[in-house]
């Protein structure tokens, strides 16, 4: 008799906590992010959504797979009608290819900035606003303080944050959840037919709070995300730049 | 003390501001016409055209025929009436009761006002002095009653009825001075009854019996026997709020408090009126006779005091007060009716439409300026470059879907770099190519995907793109400019790099 009315006293809390319009880590829709064994890696086996990601992109290979994975997250974070605001400096990105990662792109407001300080102010404000479903940063240095700022931004009003950091000079501690590194892989066109496959990448994951790093061969094929295989899972490489 | 209304006869005012518009007009016989029943049909003559004999109602042929040389203009009758609004208003400094009185007149009830210009006749001067300066020749006259007013300043020779002398004024004009429809007019000519003095005397109750009740009606309100009302027109009065200040100010605390101030009221109005602003400007008026002015814009109309007073904060820096501020005018520039829609508490997926999305970009337009914030939407052309527009606002929904059928680079450059490829033609992908120093092998290709120059938007070779791996697993679209030719240099391209 204990177990039934722990699931409806949990059922009315989550109701409770809706109506005062509190929104838990889950989505209040119940949407998350669906990474797979990936997933294993994070606290509560779920992608961190108040928090801030680092990804640190060397090459421009690696700027555009960081743009693949993280525009893969954002399709199920947008879901439904809900605006991302881009933030950059010479920006890059095409918003045609966004589509094909189940993105609107009219749903995306660029901000094109000229100095990392406008780029940093912008940000902090845009963390601020809970309306929007995420925040995109393409910088390529940050200091510990101002990622410091960045995140206690993102714990009050719960937006997700993606920093990608193009070329980095020094990548040393700051205060955001995760640091990925996204690189590319051979892809492979199904039962050896010509031309290129599906997008395939070395996901890395260099470092998590209260979670285990790992490091996993993902393709994004038809909208999702799919593993292709794990390898060892201890393949700690502190290996940075 | 009687009631003393001034009828202002505006019969020129058309052909006037066609003169003020166009200066060369003034020694030209010219006229205003519209399409009646298949002719055009003048509706105003200037006094040139009138002194050759062309009067309105003619048909415009019939006038040409009389006059080759005349010019005709298309009439405008819903500007001319806001023009006469506008008339109206320019009024209002002579009394604070204007009503217009179509379709070329106004009137102004100016009991208690004639004394500031030291008696009536110095008050139809001034007027008629105004008007003259502005271009607009006037006919005016005042009288006790809006009837008599109207009939001396059109008909009679002399612009001032004593007080309660207006019946024995009236008496030797003609039936039109009475505002009668034109059938009764032509029936009292018929009958001999050339001015109003013939048919004064005349029993009410023949009078009605003949020409109706309205004939009477004017009768009445011309000689005073009836009141007749006047619909005063209400300029809108101007979005500003002033606060003076005993002190000057130097300090930017006492400028944050004077614009909070001003913002309150401001705003409190603007609610009530379910209005917003788009633009603000706030004036700060120097001891030294220097103005400091700050300027907001927003992107949605807003009367939020908090977000109105953050996008401000910002600038309040850039404003010196030297020697302090005696003076804060706050105008709103642009003002438009905000669309309220019913605030959910919890949800937040109102998407683009979202007040606070709206704040934030506000914000940011405020700091650095509206170009930095782009939205696209998609359009109808397969040329990379131009396969999608700018958004005109906020809220703009994209009118077709975006397309998905071709791969797409998540990365464009903005110029196509230059390659060196080896390539066997005619139409296979490369098979190895050099780009900035480094030697990619290429390992698997899709491709071509020919997109053709639109001859009608720019000049220059179609491409043929195709999607390159090479061997590390980096994914490129590249493409090639032109056909192959014998002496035409190879023109390959890297334009972007997939995920």
């Amino acid at each position: 008799m204990r177990e039934p009315n722990h699931d409806i006293i949990s059922q009315l809390q989550q109701d409770i906590l809706r109506m005062q319009g509190f929104k838990s880590s889950i989505r209040a829709d119940g949407q998350h992010v669906q990474l797979g064994p990936i997933n294993q890696a994070f606290p509560n086996n779920q992608f961190p959504i108040a928090a801030i990601h680092e990804f640190l992109a060397e090459s421009t290979h690696q700027q555009s797979c960081s743009l693949g994975f993280v525009s893969g997250i954002l399709s199920t974070l947008m879901n439904p009608d809900r605006v991302v605001l881009w933030i950059s400096k010479d920006r890059t990105c095409f918003p045609p290819a966004l589509p094909s990662f189940n993105i609107q792109p009219d749903k995306i407001i660029f901000i094109d900035l000229k100095k990392d300080k406008e780029l940093l102010w912008t940000m902090e404000e845009a963390l601020k606003c809970d309306a929007l479903a995420a925040v995109v940063g393409e910088i390529s240095d940050i200091s510990f303080i101002s990622s410091r700022r960045l995140q206690l931004a993102v714990e009050k009003s719960r937006v997700t944050g993606f920093v990608i950091r193009r070329q980095p000079r020094i990548v040393d501690a700051n205060s955001f959840v995760s640091r990925w590194r996204i690189s590319p892989l051979p892809s492979e066109p199904p039962t050896n037919l010509p031309g290129v496959g599906f997008a395939r990448w070395k996901v890395e994951l260099l470092k998590i709070k209260n979670g285990k790093p790992g490091a996993w061969d993902v393709e994004w094929r038809k909208g999702k995300f799919r593993i292709i295989q794990v390898p060892e899972t201890v393949m700690l490489e502190r290996k940075i730049v | 003390m009687g009631k003393r209304f001034v009828s202002i006869s505006l019969r020129h005012f058309r052909t006037n501001w066609f003169t003020i518009q166009r200066p060369g007009l003034r020694s030209v016989p010219f006229v205003l016409a519209n399409p009646d029943r298949g002719r055009l049909l003048i509706t105003q003559a200037n006094r040139l055209a009138m002194n050759l004999g062309v009067y309105p109602g003619t048909a415009l042929a019939d006038a040409r025929a009389m006059i080759p040389s005349l010019q005709a203009f298309r009439d405008k009758p819903a500007f001319f009436s806001k023009l006469l609004d506008q008339l109206a208003e320019y009024c209002i400094r002579f009394t604070p009761i204007v009503a217009t009185h179509p379709p070329d007149g106004l009137i102004l009830d100016g009991s208690g006002c004639t004394h500031l210009w030291e008696g009536e006749k110095r008050y139809l001067d001034e007027i008629k002095k105004r008007f003259e300066r502005l271009g607009y020749e006037v006919n005016l006259a005042i009288a006790d009653t809006i009837g008599a007013a109207w009939a001396i300043a059109r008909f009679g020779n002399f612009s001032i009825s004593e007080p309660a002398q207006q019946i024995n004024e009236l008496l030797p004009l003609p039936p039109q001075a009475l505002r009668l429809e034109i059938d009764v007019v032509e029936r009292l000519n018929r009958l001999g009854l050339r001015t109003i003095d013939h048919f004064i005397r005349i029993p009410r109750a023949a009078l009605r019996r003949r020409f109706g009740q309205p004939f009477i009606q004017r009768l009445d309100q011309a000689i005073g026997k009836e009141e007749e009302t006047i619909e005063p027109i209400h300029p809108i009065e101007p979005y500003q709020e002033r606060l003076p200040c005993l002190e000057p100010i130097v300090t930017a605390t006492g400028i944050e408090i004077a614009l909070q101030q001003l913002l309150e009221t401001l705003s409190h109005r603007m609610q009530q009126e379910g209005k917003g602003l788009r633009i603000a400007i706030f004036k700060c008026y120097r001891v030294d006779g220097i103005v400091e002015s700050i300027e907001i814009g927003t992107n949605r109309p807003s009367h939020n005091i908090k977000h109105l007073f953050k996008l401000f904060e910002d600038k309040i820096s850039t404003i010196e007060p030297a020697l302090g501020i005696e003076l804060f005018i706050l105008e709103a520039k642009n003002i438009e009716p905000v669309v309220t829609t019913a605030s959910r508490l919890w949800e937040n997926s109102k998407g683009l439409n979202d007040d606070e999305i709206c704040e934030l970009l506000d914000r940011i337009t405020g700091k650095f300026g509206s170009t930095s914030i782009r939205r696209y939407l998609p359009d109808e052309h397969y040329w990379p470059e131009r396969s999608v527009k700018l958004a005109g606002s906020i809220d703009q929904q994209p009118t077709t879907p975006w397309k998905i059928d071709r791969p797409r680079p998540l990365q464009l450059l903005s110029h196509p770099d230059a390659i060196q490829v080896t390539a066997p033609i005619p139409d296979y992908p490369p098979m190895l190519f050099r780009y900035r120093g480094k030697l990619h092998k290429v390992i698997k290709a899709d491709g071509p995907e020919r997109i053709e120059q639109e001859w009608w938007l720019g000049t220059g070779e179609h491409r043929d793109y195709y999607v390159l791996e090479d061997e590390e697993g980096s994914r490129f679209w590249i493409f090639r400019s032109g056909h192959y030719g014998a002496e035409i240099p190879q023109q390959w391209f890297l334009h972007g790099y997939f995920a």
